[in-house]
């Protein structure tokens, strides 16, 4: 979970911007209006707003679609994510329903309709990053196409306009026992739902999982699978919207006030992991060095114990393992330098030579001290996600790596946490239900919890750490600096380290 | 996955060198770690892993790595292979390992030099050469259809040589007989030519955009169930599954999705593959394409014991319809010729499937009591037993029985095959290296007539063209191509009508298509 400051760009440029003369191409000087929340996004802005309102406004959903990103990320229920969304959508982007007597109705759907174009703009470049605004904007769109108002969402729905043929009663009747047979026994009786006929192709999910009913290329949708045709259809239409705008951004002059902007939107949108950086995790006055390692250990979260552990009893390392420590290490502060004597001192079984012609070479490489030019220049690698721990490369005999409450048997994941100190029963007995549902992030934090009860006590107490500081840790790096930060509270004080969470943008891969 | 190749999505098997095509070259890291001394640990250096540590190689790959960097010298191209990663090395190995050895009795056919010779009158006088690029170009003249195409070539040697592509029918045959491949694959048809790929300045520039959506049927995948034949023997009492199989695919593919244009292949040994051809099918993503091996797939998990059909209730109807069809097999094909329960640790199986404790000791206290009762006669001692158990819940049992039904017949698709766009399958027409049998296409209208043991085999073949002399009185008609006088011609004949057929259909799509392409959205 690191943390990206999301800098203003220079907001005193206050010009109105006319971003129709390339990429807006529809010549109509109007304000829209908007007579539905819902919006299927297929209408260009066309009105002027100011450079101000247009990295603002990109900013705030920037900022929505990071949290709801998260919370796919952190496996949450589609009603978790909605109670944690709606506060967050309230600030940022709120859109309130048309029978609500809120003045602001045109002005909140005008900020998320060019927010949205902004984005499109910003995320067109790579085949990445469409991919993920993809996912996630169809995300915010079915969250708000559930919590809509029923009447409202049926009105939307029809303006949409989109081509789905009706099932008539007699074709109905005709198809009645495959109709309910697809629907697994529903409707109870045939004039209760309604069905839509459209290619198949249009609800490849449903057709996978076998809940229509297919004949000559149609698929047979009952009404109540309403939600999930006109979520496809939300992203089969920005999909292609996306390609077409990539093609589009070429032509973007280059001394448009809005590149850089749109630059570093893009920015801001990518994977932690792979823009982690030092700077980020600097614990000024911390020791990070060779031979503190040791006693740092005790913060690193379970996966980085245990290769520490492994480490001092083989004094060696299997290469994922050493990929997997040695850039933790790199991720909390440790230099260059300190990691190859790191390195050389806990390989100590091995010769000087040895070291220098099998591993030196790596670490330097990993530093991007050498390689390639790109190797050099994105300072060789980055710390792993526990997203990437989990779900990469799992240890084979004699490795190390990996996640222990992932990849350990029960048994060997309670003695090890035993032998770490963890020996409280009911953070055991909780530790092996988060396993056993598979929520590994959770036994994580379980034990992170535990293990600084009191400071976490503390620091809610005084108030100097808020909820944002002290939700689910997801990167093994994030997980160290909140320890360190928490048992060195006299140190440093609280807040001042991971304070300005209200500024950041964050997106998590 | 017999006679197939993923190209793409084999992560552990082999590194995924996608992110490493600017830099760093991992081969900085592959130099390092051949000089590594330390052998018992398998480890593989940090350079290897690539930028930001992705795509790391697994342990256990480092030989296959080691392996294709020698291979480079062999093919003047491998270095693109990185875009599309062959898993060859390990899906050549169901046709060569240990398990599945060639049964010598069975064949009378293995590549020696002089069948070299035979292969190349094989290639010379009898492939149809003209129908293969018909099907895949869709159009008399050449398009794009055909010349972006992907073709494999596996040589004599084993090595193997991909992203080869020919403008005509013509040059596909003259690099065949050049290189003279046991066996060639087809892939899709790729964004631009597979050969210029590599003068490309982007790379995403290059990437596959259509083939047929294909299936993979096998018997090695039956070997659980089936009691007449393991590994690589098959006999006509289990080439059922496959028709049983062929049966099910086919009519969901036409009547569900609308497909029309369906070639089933014999794959020259145990299986069948089929291409689906019609231009929507080429088309589908892979969203697509695992939706509809979605939709087909009821048979799940591996063969290590479990319940393997989970389906709801009431049945979907392609279920449903599966079912009626794969009634009448059960009873000839699996009670009667596979006999499936005869002892007492197979009949143990059936018993696992079938929900009723008490009905279940009875049935064993019974079959024990009667060494070998057949399958058939146990079958129907279920329904007999449950009339007399009281409290029994028929229901339950019947929905266990039908499952029974669907996993002993429904067919097993080798699905990974169907999933992928950028899949390799074996040619249609293409002699199986083991068997020498040519992979004929299996006309679905005589599907039951259809026995794999009497497709001719290449040397057949080459003996009939000698053996063949003009019919008296018909001296003077036209002269006749080796084909004709062969076994193989109503195989050709049937594909020969079969492209004829798309290539008819093909005219009216592409015209629609256009017009589609106006509407696409702005912005
Ligand atoms: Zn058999």
């Amino acid at each position: 979970m690191i943390r990206q400051e999301f800098s203003r760009i220079e907001p005193k440029r206050k010009a109105n911007v006319d971003h129709r003369k390339k990429q807006f191409a529809v010549p109509a000087y109007k304000e829209l209006s908007y007579p539905t929340r819902l919006n299927f996004y297929t209408v260009p802005p066309t009105a002027d707003i100011t450079l101000e309102q247009f990295e603002q406004w990109a900013i705030d959903r920037l900022r929505v679609l990071a949290e709801l990103e998260a919370c796919s990320i952190r496996n949450k229920t589609p009603a978790e994510t909605a109670a944690h969304m709606k506060p967050i959508l309230d600030k940022y982007l709120p859109l309130a329903s048309s029978t609500s007597s809120s003045s602001a109705i045109q002005a909140e759907r005008q900020k998320d309709h060019y927010s949205h174009f902004i984005l499109r703009l910003a995320f067109a470049s790579t085949e990445d990053l469409r991919r993920r605004f993809s996912r996630v904007e169809t995300q915010l769109f079915r969250l708000r196409f559930q919590g809509d108002d029923v009447r409202e969402r049926q009105a939307f729905v029809e303006s949409l306009n989109l081509d789905w043929e009706t099932v008539g009663e007699e074709e109905k009747r005709l198809y009645a026992a495959e109709l309910v047979a697809a629907g697994g026994g529903y409707p109870k009786r045939l004039d209760e739902e309604s069905w839509f006929k459209v290619d198949w192709e249009r609800v490849p999910e449903l057709v996978e999982s076998r809940r229509v009913f297919l004949k000559a290329g149609k698929a047979y949708v009952p009404g109540r699978e309403q939600l999930s045709m006109v979520v496809a259809e939300f992203t089969n239409r920005l999909d292609k919207a996306l390609e077409m705008t990539s093609r589009a951004l070429p032509r973007l002059d280059e001394d448009d006030r809005l590149t850089p902007i749109l630059a570093h939107l893009s920015q801001n949108f990518t994977t932690p992991d792979a823009s982690y950086n030092s700077s980020s995790s600097s614990l000024p006055g911390a020791d990070i060095s060779a031979r503190n390692i040791d006693a740092l250990s005790s913060s690193f979260p379970l996966c980085m114990q245990n290769l520490h552990r492994s480490l001092r009893r083989d004094a060696h390392l299997k290469h994922f393992g050493r990929l997997q420590y040695g850039l933790f290490l790199k991720g909390i502060g440790l230099s260059l330098e300190e990691s190859l004597v790191f390195w050389r001192t806990s390989f100590n079984k091995i010769t000087d030579d040895a070291f220098n012609k099998e591993y030196r070479y790596n670490v330097r490489h990993s530093y991007g001290d050498v390689g390639g030019d790109s190797n050099r220049r994105g300072n060789g690698y980055t710390p792993f996600s526990c997203q990437k721990i989990l779900t990469e490369r799992p240890p084979g005999p004699g490795d190390s790596h990996g996640c222990p409450y992932r990849h350990f048997s029960v048994d060997n994941l309670t003695n090890l946490l035993q032998a770490v100190g963890v020996k409280d029963h009911k953070v055991l007995q909780g530790v092996k239900e988060d396993k056993e549902k598979q929520k590994f992030h959770l036994a994580c934090n379980r034990v992170f919890e535990y293990a600084h009860q009191q400071e976490i006590k503390k620091v809610r107490d005084n108030g100097t750490w808020g909820a944002a500081q002290l939700e689910t840790i997801v990167h093994p790096n994030e997980y160290f600096k909140r320890s360190y930060l928490l048992k060195n509270l006299d140190k440093n004080p609280a807040g001042t380290e991971t304070g300005s969470r209200d500024s950041d943008v964050k997106m998590e891969g | 996955m017999p006679h197939s190749v993923v190209s793409q999505d084999s992560p552990d098997l082999m590194p995924d060198m996608d992110a490493t095509t600017n830099e760093p070259n991992p081969v900085e890291g592959l130099n390092r770690e051949s000089q590594e001394s330390d052998a018992v640990d398998q480890d593989m250096t940090m350079a290897e892993a690539g930028i930001e540590g992705q795509d790391i190689p697994a342990p256990e790959s480092t030989p296959v790595v080691k392996q294709e960097i020698k291979l480079e010298d062999l093919f003047a191209d491998y270095e693109s292979d990185e875009e599309f990663p062959s898993s060859h090395v390990n899906a050549v190995k169901d046709e060569s390992s240990p398990e599945a050895p060639p049964s010598p009795e069975s064949n009378g056919f293995a590549l020696g030099a002089s069948d070299q010779d035979v292969m190349r009158e094989f290639y010379k006088r009898l492939f149809p050469w003209r129908n293969l690029f018909q099907w895949l170009n869709h159009s008399p003249t050449p398009t794009n259809d055909f010349g972006h195409r992907e073709f494999a070539f596996t040589l004599q040697n084993d090595a193997y040589l991909r992203y080869q592509s020919f403008a005509t029918s013509d040059l596909l045959r003259k690099d065949v007989l050049r290189l003279m491949p046991s066996r060639f694959e087809i892939g899709p048809v790729y964004s631009t030519n597979p050969r210029d790929r590599k003068t490309l300045v982007k790379s995403s520039a290059f990437k596959p955009i259509a083939k047929e959506l294909c299936f993979d049927i096998d018997l090695t995948d039956y070997d659980d169930i089936r009691t007449c034949c393991d590994k690589a023997n098959i006999c006509i009492k289990c080439w059922q599954f496959i028709t049983m199989a062929v049966k099910v695919v086919d009519v969901a593919l036409r009547e569900d999705f609308g497909f029309k244009h369906i070639l089933w292949v014999y794959s020259g040994r145990r299986g069948a593959h089929a291409w689906v051809c019609d231009k929507k099918a080429r088309q589908m993503d892979d969203q697509k394409r695992r939706a509809i091996a979605g939709y087909l797939e009821v048979i799940k998990g591996g063969a290590q014991g479990g319940k393997r059909v989970n389906v709801k209730r009431p049945l979907h109807p392609h279920v449903a319809r599966s079912l009626d069809i794969l009634k009448q097999h059960f009873q000839s094909d699996i009670l009667e010729n596979q006999d499936p329960w005869e002892s007492d640790e197979q009949f143990d199986r059936l018993l696992q499937l079938l929900p009723d404790k008490s009905l279940n000791e009875s049935l064993r206290k019974k079959w024990s009591s009667v060494p070998g009762r057949a399958s058939k006669s146990k079958w129907a001692d279920i329904d007999a037993l449950a009339k007399t158990s009281k409290g029994l819940d028929t229901k339950a049992l019947l929905e266990a029985k039908q499952d029974v039904v669907l996993e002993y017949t429904y067919p097993r698709l080798d699905i990974e095959v169907s999933k992928k766009l950028n899949h390799l399958l074996k040619s249609p027409f293409v002699v199986h290296p083991k068997t020498g049998r040519v992979c004929v296409p299996i006309d679905t209208r005589k599907l039951e007539a259809f026995d794999p043991l009497e497709v001719p085999t290449v040397t057949e073949l080459l003996e009939e063209i000698d053996q063949w002399s003009a019919p008296e009185g018909d001296s003077d008609g036209k002269k006749l191509q080796d084909w004709e006088k062969t076994s193989l011609r109503p195989y050709i004949e049937y594909f020969r009508s079969f492209c004829l057929s798309l290539m008819k259909d093909e005219k009216g799509v592409s015209i629609k298509r256009e017009r589609d392409v106006g509407d696409a959205m702005e912005f």
